[in-house]
């Protein structure tokens, strides 16, 4: 049971959480360049904080079961229907307040370092501070229309930031590729915002307010409901990554790794997530839709694991891993354990951002290096970045007591505790995959002898204070962060205690502790096993490094290459519709398009040939003419009388 | 007395013999001539009408038709003169310059 | 029948029958001359209904004045050549124009004229009352005439006169 009932309070305090950045948005846009990098990147960073503080401090205020709002102004109003941009911050969007703002904070600082000697630094802190904008009016926002607002900025944002460096042809494309597949979710979401206006609408409920969508449900028949959930999910696969719409995420890693970092691992791509959390209401009474999302979850986890099993770049592999954690998040949605999803997503943000800012030290420490291939032996050279990189790595894996250990068991305990038996077990396989190419890239990385160029060699060192400092706080996040979400044998989970209100209490399950502990354990099995294979394979001295192209199996080359899901995509898809396109540019855009209206102008140019004829310059002419026009005006006035 | 009608029929037949006139004949002076028998034949009309509703406004009107027939005459002569000193005929046919 | 319908019957056959010869016969001389004719017979046909003042007034300046004028300018350009009257040209303009004739003429044969016809004094149409109306009623029109005359000898003047005489003339 869902309850509905709030209590909401004012406060003039939430328009400038995204008001602030936006703000040090437009001032560094038209004199960021002036007031040089320092200035500028330090006033990002201090707007940014500020949101965090703010944040916070709502945090504290926020009442329990109950809803800070702010209208700020009508947007829309036609009739009876009525759309503000107007705030609202309740337990589900203040977590995500948090983690947007508080990891957002910590990217921001280690940019200041990691952009340090580019050109673009000033445009890098335009931009993200206007992704912030667009994400904190994405989460804050009470109704679905201006979330739509924020989903598209962030779309918008994510490719202007990936296509960073511009000057190289490929990023612009992989950016392209971002906004396009982006775009072909957008669709279907906006369809479903559609429907679901109009279904309410013809019942006479005019809005697409949270609150009072959730007030309206019974209107909705099940049919319609069905509809709409599956047009948002489908919105939701493209943002967040899922078959079929995932393929944009690992080219997005050709934006800078802060960019990797904090929009597609802690917060753009969870914004599909946040969505159906935020929609829970609609998607409960859609069982068939929860299915779909459970089984594409599932399946998107297990199957961008196997393809990071073999990835050589440092990134990719990441990318990969982030596809497969949003997977275990849908999966969670997918269970109706919406706050299960959502712990997912606060402890991921944590351990998926240190892995990224880690792999951009070591980027940065390798001067552009990022096939691992060429890397090794780091773990002496840069042990803050090597001892953070650890800590997140066994809390991706899942290692006991971590964050990723509290989140990801929850997920699979889930799974288990409805009897998803088939859904569990891809899970749980999964967990032993991720388990393995995490600890994989961490031996080929960090361990064994280094395998570059001497001269990358010589240029080894530490990231500078300012790229670590974050990547210390994220790492400390990584172990504590989860111990709010502890399973009930252990001390109880604030977490779901908090955000219970809204999603309802967790339907009693029919288990025992002594089941649970089970299943945890056999999780902690499979992900020793995991870890047991990746040391066994890269960890053991001699470190060996990834097999040669003689030794390349047929699986391993199929992981390797994605499964050709690029090409498969490009024959079935691109190509018929670059077809068709070119066909209407080519050919009906000329002939038939132009063609009608030459037509109409040819026509219209002949006629006044034809009329022409009567000019013939005769003025006895043009008396007969008078002459016959007042016959007939004669005739008409006789014929009258 | 005549019938107001009588006079009217006449005016319109002899209005219809102009209109011949300026339609058919490839002589300018002679389309101004019968412009002027049209003129004469409203004329007619009007003094019929003047005589016959009692009013001096049609006797005035048919004054002031004339002054305007003579001034229209005289230019039309005038042009005629100037055309013919370029094209040397009297014929309409042959001045189509403003033809398409 | 009375006189007055007799003799109306025979001016109009004579006015018919010379409005035909203006626009029928070849040379432009003979034109004009029943052009005369037809002026003197429309001041007849004035003076008939009462508007004397008018009649002599149409002898004077049109059959008198203009025509005089149309005959200079005959005689100044002197057209040798006689034209070529085209067939179909002039099947088509008699055709319309009987039209035209045909629509005129039952439309003001239809006029009933009602009642007699208001008797009027004997000063109806006489040079008094016609002055006391250009003078009085109609003086702004009047006026206006007289600057239209002044301007058409203007216009005249400048239009006939010789090129090679005048310098920047337009």
């Amino acid at each position: 049971m869902v309850s509905a009932e709030f209590s909401t309070v004012a406060s003039g305090l939430l328009r400038w959480i995204p008001l602030i950045p936006l703000c040090a948005t437009v001032l560094n846009l038209f004199w960021g360049r002036a007031w040089g990098n320092r200035t500028a990147g330090g006033l990002a960073c201090a707007a940014v904080g500020a949101s965090f503080a703010i944040a916070l401090y709502l945090f504290w205020q926020l009442p329990a079961n109950g809803v800070l709002r702010d209208p700020v102004y009508t947007w829309i109003e036609s009739g009876l229907f009525k759309v503000n941009v107007a705030f609202q911050v309740d337990a589900l969007t203040a977590a995500m307040l948090l983690i947007v703002t508080g990891i957002g904070f910590l990217i921001h600082i280690y940019s200041l370092g990691y952009m340090a000697h580019d050109e673009g630094f000033v445009r890098f802190f335009i931009y993200l501070n206007l992704f912030i904008f667009f994400m904190l009016l994405l989460v804050m926002a009470d109704n679905l229309l201006l979330l739509f607002v924020g989903w598209e900025g962030v779309g918008l944002c994510s490719y202007l930031l990936i296509g960073f460096w511009y000057r190289d042809i490929n990023n612009t494309i992989a950016g392209n590729k971002a906004f396009i597949v982006n775009r072909i979710g957008d669709f279907g979401f906006i369809l479903g915002i559609f429907l679901l206006v109009t279904g309410l609408g013809r019942q006479g409920v005019w809005t697409l307010d949270f609150l009072e969508l959730q007030k309206h449900t019974e209107l909705l028949s099940p049919a319609m409901i069905g509809a709409i959930t599956l047009l948002l999910f489908i919105g939701a696969t493209g943002k967040s990554a899922q078959i079929p719409l995932f393929v944009w995420l690992p080219d997005a890693m050709a934006g800078p790794t802060p960019v990797s970092a904090l929009i597609h691992a802690a917060t753009m791509v969870t914004a599909g997530v946040y969505m159906t959390a935020r929609l829970h209401f609609l998607f409960v009474l859609a069982p068939a839709t929860l299915s779909l999302i459970a089984w594409i979850g599932a399946a998107t986890a297990f199957f961008a694991a196997t393809i990071a099993l073999t990835q050589n770049d440092i990134k990719k592999v990441l990318a990969y891993s982030t596809i497969s954690q949003l997977g275990y998040m849908f999966l969670a949605v997918g269970m109706a354990a919406f706050s299960a999803a959502i712990f997912h997503v606060f402890t991921h943000a944590f351990f998926k951002a240190c892995l990224f800012l880690g792999s951009g030290s070591v980027i940065h420490a390798l001067d552009g290096e990022q096939d691992m291939r060429k890397m090794g032996g780091l773990n002496s050279r840069m042990p803050t970045t090597y001892w953070t990189y650890l800590i997140a790595t066994l809390a991706i894996a899942g290692a006991p007591f971590s964050a990723g250990f509290f989140s990801k068991d929850l997920i699979l305990w889930e799974a288990f505790s409805r009897g998803a038996m088939i859904l569990w077990g891809i899970g749980l396989i999964t967990a032993g995959l991720t388990a393995f190419y995490m600890f994989r890239q961490l031996f080929m990385v960090f361990h064994g002898e280094f395998r570059g160029d001497d001269h990358a060699k010589a240029h080894l060192h530490e990231s500078p204070a300012v790229m670590t400092f974050p990547l210390v706080i994220l790492a400390i996040g990584s172990i504590f962060a989860g111990w709010v979400g502890a399973p009930e044998y252990l001390w109880g989970s604030r977490w779901e205690h908090w955000l219970q209100p809204m999603f309802g209490a967790v339907a009693a399950q029919e288990s025992s502790v002594s089941t649970e502990v089970l299943v945890t354990v056999l999780t902690l099995a499979v992900v020793a096993v995991g870890f047991y294979w990746a040391y066994a394979k890269y960890g053991r001295a001699p470190a060996k490094g990834a097999p040669s192209a003689a030794e390349q199996g047929f699986l391993y080359r199929l992981s390797l290459n994605k499964y050709y899901i690029d090409e498969i995509y490009d024959y079935l898809i691109v190509r018929p519709f670059t077809g068709c396109s070119r066909f209407f540019a080519e050919f009906v855009d000329p002939r038939v398009i132009d063609g009608a209206v030459n037509g109409v102008a040819a026509i219209a140019r002949g006629l006044s040939w034809v009329w022409c004829g009567l000019q013939t310059g005769n003025v006895q002419h043009y008396a007969t003419g008078l002459l016959v026009g007042t016959l007939a005006l004669l005739a008409y006035f006789l014929g009258q009388s | 007395m005549v019938p107001l009608n009588y006079y009217l029929i006449l005016s319109a037949i002899v209005f219809s013999i102009g209109v011949v006139g300026v339609l058919i004949r490839r002589n300018l002076i002679v389309v101004l001539m019968s412009i002027e028998l049209m003129l004469n034949a409203v004329n007619l009309t009007f003094i019929a009408f003047a005589r016959h509703l009692g009013s001096m406004a049609g006797q005035v009107a048919v004054f002031f038709v004339m002054a305007v027939a003579a001034a229209e005459a005289v230019i039309g002569l005038a042009i005629i003169i100037s055309v013919f000193r370029q094209t040397r005929t009297l014929d309409p046919q042959n001045m189509q310059l403003l033809k398409w | 029948m009375n006189a007055a319908t007799v003799i109306f019957l025979i001016l109009a056959t004579l006015l018919v029958i010379s409005s035909l010869m203006v626009v029928f016969l070849r040379r432009v001389v003979h034109c004009a001359m029943a052009l005369v004719t037809a002026l003197l017979l429309i001041a007849i046909l004035f003076i008939s209904l009462q508007a004397p003042m008018v009649g002599v007034l149409q002898v004077m300046v049109y059959a008198g004045a203009i025509m005089v004028l149309f005959l200079f300018v005959i005689m100044f350009l002197n057209p040798g050549v006689l034209e070529q009257p085209s067939v179909a040209w002039w099947g088509l303009a008699a055709v319309l124009s009987v039209l035209l004739g045909a629509f005129l003429v039952p439309l003001f044969s239809q006029y009933e004229p009602g009642d007699n016809p208001v008797t009027s004094t004997e000063l109806f149409g006489s040079p008094d009352v016609l002055a006391k109306s250009l003078f009085g009623e109609f003086v702004l029109p009047f006026e206006i005439a007289s600057v239209l005359l002044l301007v058409a000898i203007i216009g005249a003047v400048v239009l006939a006169k010789r090129e090679h005489g005048s310098d920047g003339a337009a």
